[in-house]
């Protein structure tokens, strides 16, 4: 081993009596270094997790801080819903903050069927427990004789080793326990909740879409996402999902009428929710019945609108459940944007209108992600 | 700025040809690297440059531009571009906040029926103060240049066509005919062209309207047979008025790839991966 190197600002006559060497790393790179994020290999950008690994792959290592993923539910809303648990399971085990917007069911249920995380080679956070981290030696019969300077050491990781892994895998069948739930922050928005304000501009946003667009930007700016203001100093990432957006029950007639009357509530919403997401430590996962919206031309605005675009389409009760191409597979997946901000190189196997294969059924009921 | 680029356009920083309307468009693709390689080529040529970014933040041009060897902050501390941050400003209108006052450029978002008038009297402001004599300390700029990018998502945000094609002819009389400088503008199309689809009328009615006031188009397709790895796609130019060597057929074909540095443009079937 190197002899130990002087630290650049402190002389050696400071050093504290328990660090052995005054060697100290000096961290020459200013990125942020945010739990359950790594930036990506093609352009630096910061990425999360989707918490689904063949779709971070699909993605081009993850999903890109302060973009939009738009998901086109399938006909059940059964995988797409499968896809924003994973992502809000993954915010939970990276100890991100969540914000949660429906207009069907309470957030509080959705986060209760959260799946399992599968955390079998790290002890779970308990937070009764004492870590393990003491200063003064350890019992004689514990004192290391060979390998000394692990000695003040903890002995048991105490906390989730989230920070060093990007990407998790799941129990379906299982639910995540209360304790790992409860240890997240989180923010809902559940629109029967919120009752129209009368107010007088005459936009062409809905009401129901102008309020969650401000419930989002008052957490943002509360919590201190926001990176035009200056960052507290543990920063984190909030990440935003909004569920079934442009359904009727967020008072959107997109989905019941052939010629709706607010044609661009919601893509007027979608361009404030860019404009939000830009300017903060987010990352947002839309969902949309896009089976219901008979307009393609608005449907093709509405995925130009966002970063990132699957379509995903069920095998359950269509004609492709008997084809013996797709006997593996539950659901088929495309591709609609391939996404502005990484064009340097697009992902190695979609184009525009190709379409990908994932949602293996594996005989295991645990374990395989999506 | 892309060299291939410029010599296929036969332009230069140094001279290229003024009054001119360029339309860039994509269909079913992304024609994004041609506004920046644009932007780098103005800023490059000492225009006023007036950037008018609807749909990403001003970091994004910022990042991609240092790349191509220009820096938008100093461009615009020293006066040369103006940047319109189409976001952040719709934010303000969107959520409007007490304390903060309202800026005029995206106020029309608050009643889009009514048209880009207060667009239009920004970019106004915008290009006529370069050429209006500034003191002594101002820089002495070129021709005046506006880019926008895109304007395909004015539709998106309840915008008719027709008060689009009204801002951008405009835009063409007076930075084009009063001030002779160019306009760019980027336009994105979704559906299949040969598919008369009656619900897409809206963006196809406006590529076709700037299609028709613009005297070059560049227009940006993925490859008919799908995915190419070494082949991102092909771009057609479209010279409306016969250039002054008088020589140039009316269309051209090229297919490019995009690199991290800059874009590399070659004639259909000369790719490196086929060679």
């Amino acid at each position: 081993m190197a002899a130990p190197v002087k630290s650049v600002d402190k002389p050696p006559a400071e050093c504290s009596p328990l660090n052995f060497t005054s060697f100290q790393k000096k961290s020459r790179s200013k990125s942020l270094s945010i739990p359950g994020t790594r930036p990506s290999v093609q352009n630096g950008q910061l990425l999360v997790s989707s918490g689904v690994t063949s779709l971070d792959y699909l993605l081009g290592g993850g999903l890109a801080v302060g973009t939009v993923l738009l998901i086109e539910e399938d006909r059940y809303d059964s995988f797409s819903r499968m896809i924003f648990k994973y992502f809000l399971a993954e915010g939970v085990v990276c100890r991100h903050e969540l914000f949660v917007a429906a207009a069907q069911d309470d957030p509080d249920d959705i986060l209760q069927e959260l799946p399992a995380p599968i955390l079998d080679d790290v002890a779970i956070h308990r937070p009764g427990e004492q870590p393990r981290m003491s200063c003064e030696p350890q019992d004689t019969l514990d004192a290391m004789k060979i390998a000394w300077r692990y000695q003040n050491l903890p002995k048991v990781q105490s906390a989730l080793a989230s920070s060093s892994r990007f990407g998790h895998y799941y129990d379906v069948s299982k639910t995540m326990e209360p304790e790992i739930r409860q240890a997240a922050k989180w923010h809902r928005f559940y629109h029967p909740e919120h009752p129209p304000l009368s107010s007088g501009t005459h936009s062409p946003k809905l009401e129901s879409y102008s309020a969650l667009l401000k419930s989002l930007r008052d957490v943002i700016q509360r919590e201190g996402f926001d990176l035009t203001a200056p960052l507290p100093k543990s920063r984190n990432i909030l990440r935003v999902g909004l569920h079934s957006l442009g359904s009727a029950l967020w008072g959107d007639d997109l989905c019941c009428h052939d010629n709706p009357k607010n044609v661009h509530a919601l893509t007027s919403f979608l361009y404030g929710l860019r404009a939000l997401l830009r300017t903060s430590l987010s990352v947002a996962v839309v969902t949309v019945p896009s089976h219901l919206i008979q307009d393609r031309a608005l449907m093709g605005s509405i995925t130009r609108l966002c970063d990132n675009a699957i379509a995903l389409e069920s095998f359950k009760g269509s004609e492709r459940e008997t084809n013996p191409l797709y006997k593996d597979y539950h659901v088929l997946g495309r591709w609609d944007n391939l996404g502005t901000k990484r064009r340097e190189k697009p992902p190695a196997c979609t184009s525009g209108t190709s379409s990908e294969l994932f949602g293996k059924s594996s005989p295991r009921p645990q374990g395989s992600g999506l | 700025m892309f060299t291939e680029l410029n010599s296929i356009l036969n332009t230069s920083p140094e001279s290229f040809t003024p009054g001119e309307f360029i339309l860039l468009s994509d269909r079913q693709s992304d024609a994004s690297f041609l506004i920046h390689h644009f932007l780098s080529f103005y800023l490059k040529a000492r225009c006023k440059v007036c950037f008018v970014a609807l749909v990403q933040s001003f970091s994004h041009y910022h990042a991609v531009s240092q790349r191509l060897g220009v820096s938008l902050t100093q461009a615009k501390e020293k006066g040369q571009l103006i940047f319109l941050e189409g976001l952040k400003e719709s934010l303000s209108v969107f959520l409007p906040q007490e304390e903060n006052p309202d800026h005029q450029a995206m106020s029309f978002l608050r009643d889009p029926a009514a048209g880009l008038r207060s667009l239009y009297e920004f970019v106004q402001s915008s290009v006529v103060g370069s050429s209006g004599g500034g003191g002594a300390s101002a820089e002495q700029w070129g021709p005046p240049v506006l880019l926008m990018d895109d304007v395909s998502v004015l539709l998106s945000l309840g915008v008719r066509v027709g008060a689009v094609l009204d801002f951008s002819h405009y835009c063409r009389t007076t930075v084009c005919s009063q001030l002779q400088g160019d306009v760019v503008m980027l336009v994105r199309c979704d559906g299949e062209a040969e598919e008369d689809y009656a619900d897409d009328e809206g963006s196809e009615q406006l590529m076709r309207g700037l299609t028709h006031q613009s005297c070059l188009t560049l227009h940006v397709q993925g490859l008919p047979t799908g995915y190419c790895r070494d082949i991102h796609g092909q771009v057609e130019f479209c010279w409306k008025k016969r250039q002054s060597d008088g020589q140039h057929a009316p269309k051209k074909v090229f297919q490019f790839k995009v690199h991290d540095k800059g874009v590399s443009f070659f004639a259909r079937g000369t790719s490196r991966a086929v060679l």
